[in-house]
Order: C-alpha cells, then sequence, then structure tokens
C-alpha cells in the first residue's frame, strides 16, 4: 500500500507554497489514492491541487454532488483499500457530520479536512475563524472518540496531514485536520522530506479469509481491516453491531462496542496527544493556543517576557482527545491560564475541566487573528492587578 | 422496529397456524429430504435468518431474483468481487443477507459510499439495494447526479410506494391520493416516474418489474449486472402494512393479483407514460426499457486522462526532479500541465 517512495508523489525540497496546497502535497505524499470532495471556500485549492496532481499518480479526483455525498466516498474508498480524503469548510463540515459518525461506527479510516471560516451559517467565507472546535469534538450524534489536528503553519500543515493518515490507519478511525482561512490561505516556506523519510504506518488488515481470525482482544483496540473483494464478505453497519458486523441493539451490545471504538482512543492518549511548550520555563502565566491564533500568541509571549513579566504558552497541536494531562500540569506550575481563541469560548472548558487554577477566555467574533497586542494587555492586566494584591 | 399492527398479527397468526397445521412427514426418518439445504444457502448468511420482513412481503423475491442473478454471472464475475451496499429502510436490509461484502450505510448515502468503493477498486462489481424513500426521496440528488455521470454501479431498486420501516408514511413515490400514516387524507403530492427520469438522465440501462415477475426480473438483473456503467431496474413490490392495507391492497396476495391484472409487458413503451399514478385499473408497465450502452464514467475518465497525457507528463516531472528543486509557491497553472 506504500505509496510514498513514489517520487511522482512526494515533491522532495524546499517550497514557497500555500497551506492549502501542502495540504494536498501531503496526502499524496501520503498514498492518498482518493479526493472526493465539494468546492468550498476557503478549502477549493486543496481540491483542485488535488484535481490537477491525483490523475498524475493514477488515483481519483470526484467532484461529489454535495459534502453528504463527499464523506460517504471516502469512507466507501476506504473500504475497498486505499487512503481517501476529503476537504470542506464549516458549512461542509456541518453536512458531514452524519457520517462522519457512520465512519467513527464502522470504523473506516479517513482524512477530513476542515478549513474553518466565520460562522455561523454562510458567515464569512473568506476570513477566518476557529469556530468549530467543539464541532470537530461533538458533530455528530452519540458517543465517539475523534482524533483532531490543528497545525499552526504551512510545514504543520502538511506534516499533520501526514499524521492524520496515520493515526487513521492505526486506529481505524476518522481524523480531522482543523485548519483555518490564515492557515489555507497563507503561504510559507515548506520543506517537504524525500519520500522515504515521509512517515508511514501501514493500515493493520485481517489475514487472509483462509487464515483464522485473530481474537478480538489482539492489537490496540482496532481490529485489523477488512477489505471489499478480498474474500471475506464481511458486513459493515451503521447499526450497534457484534464483532462479526451483525446487528446487535440491545444494551450489552451497545456497551461492548462503544466500550472499545470510545476505548481504543481513550487508552492511547499518551500516544495520540501532543502539545508545544513556548517559555513555559519558570512561568507564573500560561496562555493555551491553537492553530494560526497561537501565531500571535506566542508574538504575545514573546513581548510580555520582554517587559518582564514571565509568561509562556502552551499550544495544543491536538485539540482532541483533549490535552488532560498536560493542562493539569500546568496549572499546578502557573497562577493563571489564558485562553485566546477566535470564538465565543470553545476550547476554553476543557482548559477549565482540567485546570486547577483560574482560567480566563480572550474571545474574539473571528474575521481576523487576535492582534498580539491585545493579548499582551491582557496578560499585563492581570499581572499587574496580582502585583498590587 | 415496526410495530406490529393488526394486519400484521393476523397473518403472523395464520402463518403460525399453518405450521402448527404442518403434517409430520417431515420429522419421520424414513421419508428423505431432496436437499438439506436451500439452493441459494452459499449467497445467503444462514447465520443472520430469519429474517426481519413481514409475511408477504417482495423483498424476499427481490432478493431471490438478485441471487440468482448473482450465480449467473459468477463464472465471469467472481462472488468475492461483487458488493453490495445499502442504505436505510426495509431493503437496506438485503445487505445483511447477502453472502458477499456488504455494506449498510446511512439513510439515503448507499450511492456516494458505493461510488468510493468503486473508485477504490474498480475492480469491484458494485451494487446499491434501495428502497424508493432510501434512493428518491432523501437520497435523490446522489441518484440524479450518479445517474447523469454514468457512474459505473448499479441500483436496484425496490418501490413499494412507502416508508415501511418507520409504518407506512408517504413518500416521493406514494400516488396521488393514497393513504398513509402522514397523509390521513390522501397523498396531495405527484408521485415520481422513475423510468422516465432515468432516461432523461441518459441511464444506458432501465428495467423495472414487479415480484410477480420472478423470471423477467432474474434475467433484468444480470443484465444490469452485465452491463458498464449505471443501471437502474425497478422492482414494483407488495408492502400490505405499510401501503395495501390502507389501500385497496388488503393483502400481498391482493396486490400480486392486482399485479397480474394491470401489468403490461411493454419494453417500447414510451417512458413519459410509464409513471404509477395506481389508480383502480391503471396498468403498470413494465419491460427492459433501455438497453443503450455508453462510455461509463471510468471508462471515460481513463480515455480522458490519456487523452491528455497527464500520465507522460507526472513521469517527465518525476525523471526531472532533482529533490532539492525550489518551486513556484501556489503554482497550478504554471506547471506544465498539458
Amino acid at each position: 500500500m506504500r505509496a510514498s517512495s513514489d517520487r511522482r508523489r512526494v515533491r522532495s525540497g524546499d517550497h514557497f507554497m500555500i497551506g492549502d496546497v501542502a495540504c494536498a502535497e501531503a496526502a499524496l505524499a501520503a498514498g492518498c489514492q482518493v479526493f472526493a470532495g465539494y468546492p468550498i471556500t476557503p478549502a477549493t485549492e486543496i481540491a483542485e491541487h488535488m484535481s490537477h496532481r491525483l490523475p498524475m499518480v493514477g488515483g481519483y479526483y470526484m467532484q461529489m454532488e454535495d459534502e453528504l455525498a463527499s464523506m460517504n466516498a471516502i469512507l466507501g474508498a476506504s473500504c475497498a483499500g486505499v487512503r481517501a480524503m476529503t476537504a470542506t469548510s464549516g458549512p461542509g463540515f456541518s453536512l458531514m457530520a452524519e457520517n462522519l459518525g457512520l465512519g467513527m461506527m464502522m470504523e473506516v479510516p479517513c482524512v477530513v479536512v476542515d478549513i474553518m471560516r466565520g460562522g455561523p451559517s454562510t458567515g464569512m467565507p473568506t476570513l477566518t475563524s476557529q469556530g468549530d472546535v467543539m464541532q470537530s469534538r461533538w458533530g455528530s450524534h452519540g458517543d465517539y472518540e475523534p482524533v483532531v489536528y490543528a497545525p499552526a503553519s504551512v510545514q504543520e500543515m502538511f506534516d499533520l496531514t501526514i499524521r492524520c493518515f496515520n493515526t487513521a490507519d492505526r486506529y481505524r478511525v476518522p481524523t480531522i485536520l482543523l485548519g483555518d482561512q490564515m492557515l489555507g490561505h497563507m503561504t510559507g516556506h515548506l520543506r517537504i522530506p524525500p519520500a522515504d523519510e515521509i512517515p508511514w504506518v501501514e493500515r493493520p488488515t485481517r489475514p487472509p479469509p483462509e487464515d483464522p481470525v485473530p481474537p478480538p482482544s489482539s492489537g490496540n483496540g482496532a481490529p485489523p481491516m477488512a477489505h471489499a473483494g478480498e474474500g471475506h464478505r464481511l458486513h459493515f453497519t451503521g447499526l450497534t453491531h457484534d464483532e462479526r458486523g451483525y446487528p446487535a441493539i440491545d444494551a450489552a451490545g451497545s456497551r461492548q462496542l462503544l466500550d472499545r471504538i470510545v476505548g481504543k482512543i481513550r487508552d492511547h492518549h499518551s500516544e495520540i496527544v501532543e502539545v508545544e511548550d513556548y517559555r513555559l520555563d519558570g512561568a507564573e502565566i500560561a496562555v493555551v493556543a491553537f492553530g494560526s491564533n497561537s501565531r500571535s500568541a506566542r508574538e504575545a509571549v514573546r513581548r510580555a517576557r520582554a517587559d518582564g513579566i514571565p509568561v509562556g504558552m502552551l499550544r495544543l497541536v491536538t485539540l482532541w482527545p483533549f490535552a488532560e494531562e498536560a493542562i493539569a500540569e500546568l496549572s499546578r506550575q502557573v497562577r493563571w491560564i489564558l485562553v485566546p481563541e477566535i470564538n465565543y469560548g470553545q476550547i476554553v472548558h476543557p482548559v477549565r475541566e482540567y485546570a486547577e487554577c483560574p482560567v480566563s477566555l480572550l474571545p474574539h467574533a473571528g474575521g481576523a487573528l487576535h492582534h498580539p497586542d491585545d493579548i499582551v494587555s491582557a496578560i499585563r492586566r492581570r499581572w499587574l492587578h496580582e502585583d498590587r494584591h | 422496529m415496526k410495530t406490529a399492527t393488526d394486519g400484521q398479527s393476523e397473518a403472523l397468526l395464520r402463518q403460525g397456524a399453518a405450521i402448527e397445521a404442518a403434517p409430520p412427514e417431515a420429522a419421520d426418518p424414513e421419508v428423505a429430504l431432496p436437499s438439506e439445504g436451500h439452493p441459494a444457502d452459499n449467497l445467503l448468511r444462514e447465520d443472520r435468518l430469519p429474517h426481519i420482513w413481514c409475511p408477504e412481503c417482495g423483498l424476499g423475491i427481490a432478493l431471490k431474483a438478485y441471487l440468482r442473478a448473482l450465480e449467473q454471472v459468477a463464472p465471469e464475475m467472481p462472488l468475492d468481487k461483487q458488493v453490495c451496499v445499502s442504505g436505510i429502510g426495509c431493503t437496506g436490509r438485503i445487505a445483511g443477507y447477502v453472502n458477499l461484502d456488504s455494506y449498510h450505510t446511512t439513510h439515503g448515502r448507499a450511492i456516494p459510499f458505493a461510488t468510493g468503493l468503486k473508485l477504490g477498486n474498480p475492480e469491484l462489481s458494485v451494487t446499491v439495494f434501495t428502497g424508493d424513500g432510501d434512493l428518491l426521496t432523501i437520497g435523490g440528488n446522489h441518484f440524479v447526479h450518479a445517474a447523469r455521470r454514468n457512474f459505473d454501479i448499479n441500483v436496484f431498486l425496490v418501490n413499494n410506494f412507502t416508508y415501511g420501516m418507520t409504518g407506512g408514511q408517504f413518500g416521493g413515490t406514494t400516488p396521488q391520493g393514497a393513504v398513509s400514516s402522514t397523509t390521513p387524507y390522501g397523498n396531495v403530492e405527484d408521485p415520481m416516474n422513475v423510468p422516465a427520469l432515468a432516461e432523461a438522465l441518459g441511464v444506458p440501462y432501465v428495467a423495472r418489474w414487479t415480484t410477480l415477475h420472478v423470471r423477467q426480473l432474474a434475467r433484468s438483473l444480470e443484465q444490469a449486472l452485465r452491463t458498464p456503467g449505471f443501471t437502474l431496474v425497478e422492482i414494483i413490490s407488495p408492502c400490505p402494512p405499510g401501503f395495501g392495507r390502507a389501500n385497496e391492497y388488503r393483502t400481498g396476495t391482493e396486490m400480486m393479483k392486482a399485479f397480474r391484472d394491470v401489468c403490461r409487458v411493454d419494453p417500447e413503451a414510451d417512458l413519459r407514460t410509464v409513471g404509477l399514478p395506481m389508480r383502480p385499473g391503471d396498468p403498470i408497465v413494465c419491460g427492459d426499457f433501455i438497453c443503450r450502452p455508453r462510455p461509463s464514467y471510468l471508462q471515460r475518465y481513463a480515455e480522458q486522462m490519456r487523452n491528455a497525457g497527464v500520465h507522460e507528463a507526472a513521469a517527465e516531472a518525476a525523471a526531472s526532479a532533482s529533490g532539492e528543486g525550489v518551486s513556484p509557491g501556489y503554482s497550478r497553472r504554471l506547471e506544465s500541465a498539458p
């Protein structure tokens, strides 16, 4: 299945590239064979680039009639044994929600890219937002554990797209790359490594039909995948089901299934969750930020440090599963946590849930990032206020 | 799950009584059974039976015709490469009973899921088995576009004029005036004429039969499986508790008799006239309406890419890449696109 050794797929070298195209190049380097999507600002460049490049490597670019179809098409492609991706923005992500749940229920690895824009509804198609944080966690009904990566640079649009494919295959789960308009349309330096240095995780597949079926308890909780056309004649359903794929619609069946599909992610938090520390040495105040807005936060920390305020940043690289332990640990070091995000308060809630110190939100209605000065002002106000007492 | 209606209970009771009254010969070791199993055993998941369908439902007949078609094409199209995809509804349960790779997806979305399967592995023979509400009402947009693209999947539609699984509400094929659980005063809307819609979209193979036409149906399904591109077979089926009982077909048998009385086989019919208003005496026109093969989506995709020379261009680009080059940013139009 590994396709990344193909030089037509991996454009190794240094590039000056927009984030959306970096994401598409990463998908190609990761061996993505099918892209199904629907045009939407500000994610359209991903579709355009895939339509140009995928046929060159023998893959399929399929423009579907809507995002419901796009989501289902990548699930189908993955069930046939190839890596598949779609890309969208808020309105399309809303339409994908139901079938993202199908992917969770059938345990179909695939990658969904959401380049966030201002909302709700049609909102601001060409301007940024971080309004889909909770939707990426809870967008479909029922209980499931999504894995969501939040890139903060053009390089990460590439690197974390690769990570999305690998995590999806490792745990048999749809993964989400949560970018935003600022990142998607930002031009920056990208270094694509040599093909053999692209990280690669082989999707665990079921042994041939004539071999014994591995016991459900083996592996990491994600059963090896049986692909269509290999003679397994397996049934996949969105109904609550047993290990044969047959409906098991009762409390015991539900518990057995959900314990496993929730557990396979919860039991591996330490392997999935990623954070980045920035100048947290000796910090008494911390900023918790993610995505494009963390770039403003980083600058704010730099300026506040220059003013002598002991502040640092914890950047969430994975939004979900949430970095519970990192936040708890941070809150035992600092006296206050500030959460600037381009919404009216989303990731601040789990930060509050796990922090043992006070947590404040610095909201933003979207359309732009926080200005670093706004974050510095909030830090300075708190610092001076505390000093006076 | 649907709750048992009076009609169902009666039918179940009748069936139970028939079993009670069955002569004991079957259990007599002296009498040898002609066969230990059912001829379609290898095509069904025995451990999934009995099925959930009501007595007198037409789905068993549709399923049997599908199995027969699969057997017929098996020498050229191995069963391991046959995939059955379904959405939600009574018909959607067919995917769970056939012993093939099968995918029971969400309501209305079987076609896009099937599209992905075929793109992921073009060697597969992908069939969507679906009901009228699933395909034409909630999933209508996918049907229209897959048909327009002539995408390489088969669609076998069981039209019973109702949402059976939820207890008999009206949908996109319910006749005008029909009584359903959400049209207690009669259906205001007109039903869809499916073969005419398919013709307008250029579908290369379109047929319609009722569940009374077992042999013709199996032959058409076989023909559809052999035809490249998008194919559509509409199967008119009784749903006694969901549609028939409230609309002058008290039992499945009565509806089958009506099929016998009003069906007209006319492969040359003008498809604009084959809608199913289902007023008393209206004909149900059946036949292999359209058999006009044309290049399928995947055939055309391959041809288009070949003509555009994309593979050669890609190979050249790879050969000349130093591995350390600097590409010009968002450079889609600057590249040597043929």
